[in-house]
């Protein structure tokens, strides 16, 4: 497993508690939003689908950018954002590894089976 | 080992296989992407300025509500590549700070004034139609969030195009006036259009490797004529003419003949001395600096949500 975004200083706010005190002090213009990755379900009966990503401050700024940013046209009903930190991904550099299992396996496929042209329904 | 690496990348891309952002791709790759999307994303945020200029100025109330939809959808845009340079390994700040200090290029065509209304309707037109005709090939692009991004803009762009003809259009069938109104603003909006393609082929370094690499799928010069080609025709609903006395049909290439363009002109905008490449800068700075403390608030005010959360929980 390996961290889909490697950099995750995006917000670095510094450790946990400290929040808004340390940024008062810290003086830094060189913080950015978190990033966050936004997720779109179309219409009601479809998987959330990834469109993007953008930044936020927090979890609600995310949904509300992301309602500007990704469904100016209808094109959602129900917005996910994640941020971009947590997501962890499969490295294609192990894929051919990783998927050879399945790769003769052709009998989980249902063409697999020669059967005759009479057999109707199956 | 790195040779072999290369060969690999290269039979992906001739095999029409996209590039994702976590695998391997040679550095050069990366960089020429970094600049091309960054660039593009520029010009998105910095051609927000030359429209904005006329929100408040649009003659009625439809107009007004559809320019600003553009150049609302113009910083979507932007937000879409910028989210794509992202993923190349370069950060937004780090993209605002080579557009901020004059590092980073973008458009040419937003370094021109809009003067008139009508403006708005050549802008439509010729600047969206051009970058329509970039946009459109770039749908394709071997890099997979940069052609994502592409697609959702060239389903948006569709309507920027319409709308500016539609201004042109009603301009051209109203008052002499407005005719000529309407045709000041695409004698001084076509040339520049024309440039927005880019340097000639021969001059055009970077070509050849981005096709090679399929980051481009046509030279500057296809899409240049392509251009040419359809607006010859289109202008002919406008009852309008384009600035070029060299226009001509030419049956034997199939193509329309077009006039030597002023490269001295395009290469002085693209080094920062076109008529407002000040005044964009200076805005894009002005924004950014004056809409620190807003950034500052938002953080400080997520922080201590999490803080309040956390103690909650505890």
């Amino acid at each position: 497993m390996k961290q889909y975004i490697k950099k995750y200083y995006y917000g670095d706010y510094g450790e946990g508690k400290n929040g808004a005190a340390d940024i008062s002090t810290s003086g830094s213009s060189k913080q950015e939003w978190p990033l966050w990755e936004v997720f779109i379900r179309s219409k009601q009966g479809l998987d959330h689908k990834h469109v993007g990503s953008l930044h936020a401050a927090d979890a609600q700024m995310a949904i509300e950018n992301a309602r500007d940013v990704y469904t100016r046209r209808n094109e959602g009903i129900s917005i996910w954002v994640v941020e971009s930190k947590y997501i962890h991904a499969s490295n294609p550099d192990e894929a051919e590894a990783l998927y050879d299992p399945a790769n003769d396996k052709a009998y989980r496929h249902p063409t697999f089976y020669d059967l005759p042209d009479e057999l109707t329904h199956i | 080992m790195e040779k072999n690496l290369e060969v690999l990348f290269q039979e992906k891309i001739d095999k029409e296989i996209r590039i994702e952002p976590k695998d391997w791709m040679p550095e050069k790759y990366r960089q020429t992407l970094i600049r091309q999307i960054s660039q593009h994303a520029h010009s998105e945020i910095v051609g927000m300025l030359p429209e904005g200029n006329w929100i408040t100025r649009a003659p009625n109330l439809r107009r007004k509500a559809i320019l600003l939809a553009k150049v609302q959808d113009e910083a979507g845009h932007g937000l879409y590549l910028y989210s794509a340079a992202e993923t190349l390994g370069i950060s937004r700040d780090e993209m605002y700070e080579q557009l901020h200090s004059g590092k980073a290029k973008y458009s040419s065509i937003f370094n021109y004034p809009t003067l008139s209304w009508a403006d708005m309707g050549a802008i439509g037109w010729l600047v969206d139609g051009a970058a329509i005709m970039n946009q459109v090939p770039l749908c394709r692009t071997s890099y997979g969030p940069y052609a994502r991004a592409m697609v959702r803009v060239c389903k948006e762009e569709s309507f920027h195009q319409r709308q500016g003809f539609e201004i042109l259009l009603t301009l051209s069938r109203g008052n002499e006036a407005q005719r000529r109104m309407a045709q000041d603003a695409i004698n001084r909006w076509w040339w520049p259009s024309i440039m927005m393609f880019g340097p000639k082929d021969d001059e055009s370094p970077n070509t050849i490797q981005s096709m090679k690499w399929k980051i481009k799928r046509f030279t500057n010069d296809e899409l240049r004529q392509k251009f040419v080609d359809i607006c010859a025709e289109q202008i002919k609903i406008l009852n309008l003419t384009i600035p070029d006395p060299d226009l001509k049909w030419n049956e034997e290439r199939g193509h329309y003949d077009f006039g030597a363009i002023n490269w001295d002109e395009f290469w002085q905008v693209i080094a920062g001395n076109g008529p407002c490449n000040k005044q964009r800068l200076d805005a894009r700075k002005k924004a950014w600096e004056e809409g620190k403390w807003v950034r500052d608030a938002a953080s400080a005010y997520a922080a201590k949500r999490a803080v309040r959360k956390e103690v909650k929980v505890a």
